[in-house]
């Protein structure tokens, strides 16, 4: 009976507040779909009657090839994140390293370094190195921005493992390295999505580190196609908006996949609990 | 018996040696132990040097030199010490960047949390719909940030933003949000609280399922109204989530550039330049670049984010003690 309490009016009163919060993203469509001649209109149409496909006609015909670097970038980014993410999680949560303690503050502390203080350093390095405007120097940027929150949440979820089960690994004879692969890995897999899911995001949304190591390069990324959409002093928003709704859609997957992922890392912890 | 006798010989010294070579086993796989775990540490460790404490130490060298574009790409630019330093502090941006950093800092945390409060407060009793609206909630915090800043820009246009014609429809007249110099730092804010409020509702109903439901029967039944046990109840059982949630944040909004540089690039006439804005447009906003007085800004962020960043630490391991 507690469990739906407050009736109706709750519910009405919660539909306005999340209309009133999502009006903006509301009004990106609405943009997205309105009419050139329509767009400096005072009242503005308030829902897209009069509406267009121009602005995604414009996506389709310009944003292809930044769409296009940013999901290599995205799952490059994944996979860089992993590689080095999931093995250190499996120490620090099941080897007890010595010294795992302090790495995992490091970790924690590594989190709240502006990303613009990295870009310059970045940038000085690639300057130097040639990897100045390439794919993968945007990529190993814009893993900083997932790596340490990756070992902390596997981590999390690693040492929630039940022992028995890697003792049975151990006895069968499998080392450490079998242990990883074919035990933890497999029974990690929620929180191994969870974390890909996040780590491709902020890649995808990434605007420092492409606006300061890519500006020159042949293959950027989507957020700089809408930067320079706006810098060109484009008057077609529709066109603009058209593209920064194209470009929320890896933001909307995750917020109807991921979801389901968290909460089952989640329901999986208390269980065991 | 004597068979008894002839076993029990030869184990004496077994049973002997066993608890030494039992620790020598057991000292030799702790070793190998550490070995193995060291091993799946190694690409972290190697990761963190390369990608972490190699930029954050060029972009020391970078604040204690003095470079120009030909000593940037071959690298012989002469060591200045701190005289970066001294430049950004007598800079006339310095006193107004350190400034608009606070206001923003501060009027964000305060709305954010205010509202994420009140939302999670709200949120709190479930009701139908309640877990699908709180989903939807998480939106603006997953758009990517150049989505939702320059949906603002456009929301916030002068002559065809959506803000102004309501405001002219109610009799209020438009507002120059994002080219008057008394208005650029407030609209840059009002994003930044729109993107921040998911985070903080995320953060502080968790804090409130924690809160066992009994204290507030307990409460209701000695006759406190709703605010009553807003104010006396929940908010001092709260107080080590909002802490919490509060530095976080204090961390999070020092570190914020892409909103202010989209929407308005520090403008106009540097009235919301903040610390980040300041530190890139020293170092890439313009055609030529002041690497070392970027540096030198970017190295005070850090210090001060740190600041924080330790307390907020301090605070978690005492709530996770506690």
């Amino acid at each position: 009976m507690r469990a739906v309490r407050g009736g109706w009016w709750r519910t009405g009163l919660g539909v306005v507040f999340t209309a009133l919060m999502l009006f903006p993203v509301y009004w990106m469509v609405n943009v997205s779909f309105t009419r050139d001649q329509d767009m400096r209109k005072s009242p503005p149409y308030w829902f897209p009657v009069r509406g267009t496909l121009e602005g995604y006609r414009a996506v389709l015909e310009q944003q292809g090839p930044y769409l296009a670097t940013s999901l290599v970038v995205g799952l490059g980014t994944v996979a860089l994140t992993l590689v080095v993410a999931a093995p250190a999680a499996y120490s620090l949560a099941r080897l007890r390293p010595r010294g795992g303690g302090v790495l995992s503050f490091v970790l924690l502390i590594a989190q709240m370094i502006p990303g613009i203080i990295m870009a310059m350093g970045f940038y000085a390095i690639y300057l130097s190195t040639g990897v100045l405007n390439t794919v993968p120097g945007l990529i190993v940027a814009d893993s900083t921005l997932a790596v340490p929150f990756a070992v902390l949440i596997l981590a999390a979820f690693m040492s929630g493992i039940p022992g028995e089960l890697l003792q049975a690994a151990r006895v069968d004879g499998a080392g450490a390295l079998r242990t990883f692969w074919s035990v933890v890995l497999p029974v990690s897999r929620n929180s191994v999505i969870t974390v890909s899911l996040f780590a491709f995001l902020w890649a995808w949304s990434d605007f420092v580190f492409a606006s300061t190591l890519d500006q020159g390069g042949a293959h950027q990324p989507i957020t700089l196609g809408i930067y320079h959409y706006i810098g060109n002093n484009n008057q077609q928003w529709n066109a603009i908006m058209a593209t920064a709704v194209v470009a929320s859609i890896p933001a909307t997957v995750l917020l109807i996949v991921a979801q389901r992922y968290v909460a089952a890392g989640v329901t999986a912890g208390a269980v065991k609990d | 018996m004597s068979a008894g006798r002839a076993t029990r010989t030869p184990v004496r010294p077994a049973r002997a040696s066993v608890p030494t070579r039992g620790r020598e086993l057991r000292a030799a796989r702790i070793r190998s132990g550490q070995w193995a775990a060291w091993a799946f540490l190694a690409p972290v460790m190697v990761y963190l040097l390369a990608f972490y404490v190699y930029p954050l130490y060029r972009n020391v060298d970078l604040s204690l030199r003095d470079y120009t574009v030909r000593s940037f790409v071959r690298g012989d630019a002469p060591f200045t010490g701190p005289a970066n330093y001294g430049k950004v502090f007598a800079d006339a941006t310095f006193g107004p960047a350190l400034w608009h950093t606070v206001v923003f800092t501060v009027v964000s945390l305060v709305f954010q949390f205010t509202i994420g409060l009140a939302l999670a407060v709200f949120f709190s009793r479930n009701f139908r719909l309640s877990a699908t609206l709180r989903a939807l909630f998480l939106v603006p915090w997953l758009l990517p940030l150049i989505v939702s800043s320059s949906t603002w820009s456009w929301m916030l246009n002068s002559e065809s933003g959506v803000v102004n014609a309501v405001l002219t429809a109610v009799g209020i007249g438009p507002v120059n949000w994002l080219t008057s110099p008394d208005w650029s730092l407030w609209s840059v804010t009002i994003a930044n609280i729109w993107i921040g409020i998911p985070f903080n509702l995320v953060v502080l109903y968790s804090g409130l399922q924690a809160i066992p439901s009994h204290v507030h029967e307990a409460a209701e039944l000695d006759g406190a109204s709703g605010w009553q046990r807003f104010r006396l109840v929940t908010f001092p059982l709260l107080r080590p989530v909002s802490g919490i949630t509060l530095l976080l944040g204090l961390v999070y909004t020092l570190k914020v550039f892409d909103i202010i540089w989209i929407m308005t690039r520090g403008g106009p006439s540097d009235a919301s330049t903040t610390l980040a804005t300041w530190s890139y447009r020293l170092g890439f906003g313009n055609l030529l670049p002041s690497f070392g007085p970027g540096a030198a800004v970017g190295n005070l962020l850090i210090v001060i984010a740190l600041v924080f960043g330790l307390v907020y630490i301090r605070a978690q391991r005492r709530l996770g003690a506690a």
